[in-house]
């Protein structure tokens, strides 16, 4: 047995009073594609973000490939990390927001070139080729010198694609990140995701995109008030749901 | 194609409206009150000219003088250090102000509340006369008798150095009130970005937030460095050899007030004027990547022009 990719158990968060994520317990195993859904409010962006430590959990363990996530364990305690280790701990994990997030003060190339000059150290050269690589990989090698002012909302969010791949990260976590977009460029943000699937990457993704998770995901999970309802397969999961709230939800967005 | 006026007038039906001529609207009020103002424009100037009492051959006689100029120059360097001064120390306490720790945060507010609080001519003159209060710096353990370093006050601030810390740590207070505005400014998305890249905090600051915080912070930045120069006449008071300390000296020796504070406005207006050359630049540079629309000039607005120009957006504006 390897060590899965993500091992989430018992993970809880609340802000000041209201607990948002009331005990999650999820795997992913390497290479597979995680889709998780439900309404809106549910934690499933909170549970994301706890992922890469941009928010600290309150209880429970995340693991991802066995490390946890925030923590280094110290015989019987828990020592928290310092800044340093958690950013290269990030660098494994790559983030796709639902608002693209890219630098707008940049082109599109330096976008995905600034992680790997000034975290990885690589060479300009090299980091130009790789950047130059990935744009290509998601269908923008002619828009390398555009700002993102300059970009549609699709082509801003596969740079932002290419700059998280950039730091060849072994996990991905997309959010919502076609919810932002009009419909019609929907799919080619979904085909390089599709694409990014099929070459093995391991995926959590945060979608209202059903046919996408029916396609693509080899486990769906649907979230509700700050639980996970129902988890599986998807054909199950989507088609036939066991639990009366993910058959209120999935009536709702198909 | 008949493009004639007076086939267009009985043609016009069948033509699309794209290849009409356009007749822009004419802004007759506007004219007359370009003209007016422009007369009463002239009226003073005229008046300023022949107006005796100014003795303009007196402002035409020291306007060059080496002693303006060496006060000029002071005046330069004390504006530049003081605003290099401020902005650093600025930035700092910014990034303070916004820290999670509460001792740094509260040392931040208490220097913005002491330095923003309190008249610049008071604390200029504080400096001036810290020796006075103070015979000896001394660098050493607090509460023991352990001492570094131990200097006169007096050999150590200059009055030249006094001003220039008198005025850097003004400024310095309002310049971070300036860039925490800037850096607030800038959406969290961007640092969440940065940091989901693996980026550390000190390194998103600087590549990632600060950058896009320029285009808040100049604007105002501009302004207070055209402030810091005309303030830096306030330093007179503890003789600091700029400008306006030697203008006083000129008349208090010839008596022709109003002429001297002539020449020293004409050199304030021309270095004023200059620094709005930097500011564009610097707008221009970090500007990069917001989308504009072309900029029509006032002038080439009120002659009517604007009406149909080609809107150039995407000229890459590197
Ligand atoms: N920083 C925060 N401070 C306080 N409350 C927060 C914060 N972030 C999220 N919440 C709350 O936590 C709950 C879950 O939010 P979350 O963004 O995880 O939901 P979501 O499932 O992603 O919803 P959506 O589909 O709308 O994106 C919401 O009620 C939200 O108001
Ligand atoms: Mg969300």
């Amino acid at each position: 047995m390897t060590t899965p990719m993500l091992h989430a158990r018992n993970v809880r968060k609340h802000f000041g009073k209201v607990e948002v994520l009331k005990g999650i317990d999820l795997t992913v195993e390497r290479g597979q594609v995680c889709c998780l859904l439900g309404p809106s409010g549910s934690g499933k962006s909170t549970f994301l973000r706890c992922i890469n430590h941009l928010e600290k959990i309150d209880a429970g363990s995340l693991a991802v490939e066995g490390d946890l996530v925030g923590y280094r364990r110290h015989g019987q305690r828990l020592h928290e990390l310092r800044e340093r280790e958690v950013a290269a701990h990030r660098r494994d994990i790559g983030m796709v927001f639902q608002r693209f997030n890219l630098f707008p003060h940049m082109t599109a190339l330096d976008n995905v070139m600034e992680a790997p000059l000034n975290v990885s150290k690589v060479s300009r050269a090299q980091a130009r080729q790789d950047a130059e690589r990935l744009l290509e990989q998601v269908g923008l090698a002619d828009r390398a010198g555009h700002y993102p002012a300059q970009l549609s909302g699709g082509q801003q969010q596969r740079v932002a694609i290419a700059r998280a791949l950039a730091m060849k990260p072994k996990l991905m976590l997309f959010d919502e990140p076609t919810s932002a977009l009009d419909p019609e460029l929907v799919g080619d943000v979904l085909d390089v995701m599709r694409q990014l699937a099929a070459d093995g990457m391991t995926m959590i993704v945060v979608t209202h995109e059903i046919g996408f998770a029916r396609e693509v995901a080899d486990t769906a999970v649907f979230m509700d008030e700050g639980v996970v309802v129902e988890a599986g397969d998807p054909r199950q999961v989507l088609l036939h749901p066991e639990q009366e709230r993910t058959r209120a939800f999935l009536s709702k967005v198909l | 194609m008949a493009t004639t006026t007076a086939a267009a007038s009985t043609a016009s039906e069948d033509r699309c409206p794209d290849d009409l001529p356009v007749v822009p609207v004419r802004h007759y009020g506007r004219w007359v009150a370009a003209v007016a103002a422009i007369t009463a424009l002239a009226g003073i100037a005229g008046s300023l000219a022949k107006n005796a009492n100014l003795h303009w051959d007196v402002v035409g006689h020291y306007l060059f003088a080496d002693l303006i100029f060496d006060g000029l120059v002071t005046t330069l360097w004390l504006t530049a250090a003081a605003m290099a001064l401020g902005l650093g120390l600025g930035t700092l306490i910014a990034v303070m102000r916004l820290s999670a720790s509460p001792v740094l945060h509260g040392m931040a507010t208490l220097f913005v509340w002491v330095f923003r609080g309190t008249p610049l001519l008071v604390q200029i003159i504080f400096w001036g006369y810290a020796g006075a209060l103070y015979k000896y710096v001394m660098i050493g353990i607090p509460f023991t008798d352990i001492t570094f370093l131990r200097v006169e006050t007096n050999s150590l601030l200059t009055p030249a150095i006094a001003a220039l810390l008198a005025l850097g740590l003004n400024e310095a207070a309002y310049a971070s009130e300036i860039v925490r505005a800037g850096i607030q400014s800038v959406d969290p998305g961007q640092a969440e970005a940065a940091h989901s890249l693996g980026m550390r905090p000190a390194l998103t600051m600087r590549r990632i937030v600060l950058p896009q915080a320029m285009r808040v912070i100049i604007p105002p930045m501009g302004n207070e460095t055209i402030n810091m120069l005309k303030m830096t006449a306030l330093v007179s008071v503890i003789s600091a050899h700029d400008l306006m300390s030697n203008i006083q000296d000129v008349y208090a020796q010839n008596y022709q007030v109003i002429p001297m504070l002539v020449v020293a406005s004409l050199w304030y207006l021309a270095l004023v004027t200059l620094l709005g050359v930097p500011q564009a630049w610097l707008e221009r540079r970090y500007g990069r990547g917001t989308a504009r629309s072309g900029h029509v000039s006032p002038l080439r607005r009120m002659l009517g022009v604007a009406g149909r120009l080609p809107t150039k957006r995407q000229e890459g504006n590197r």
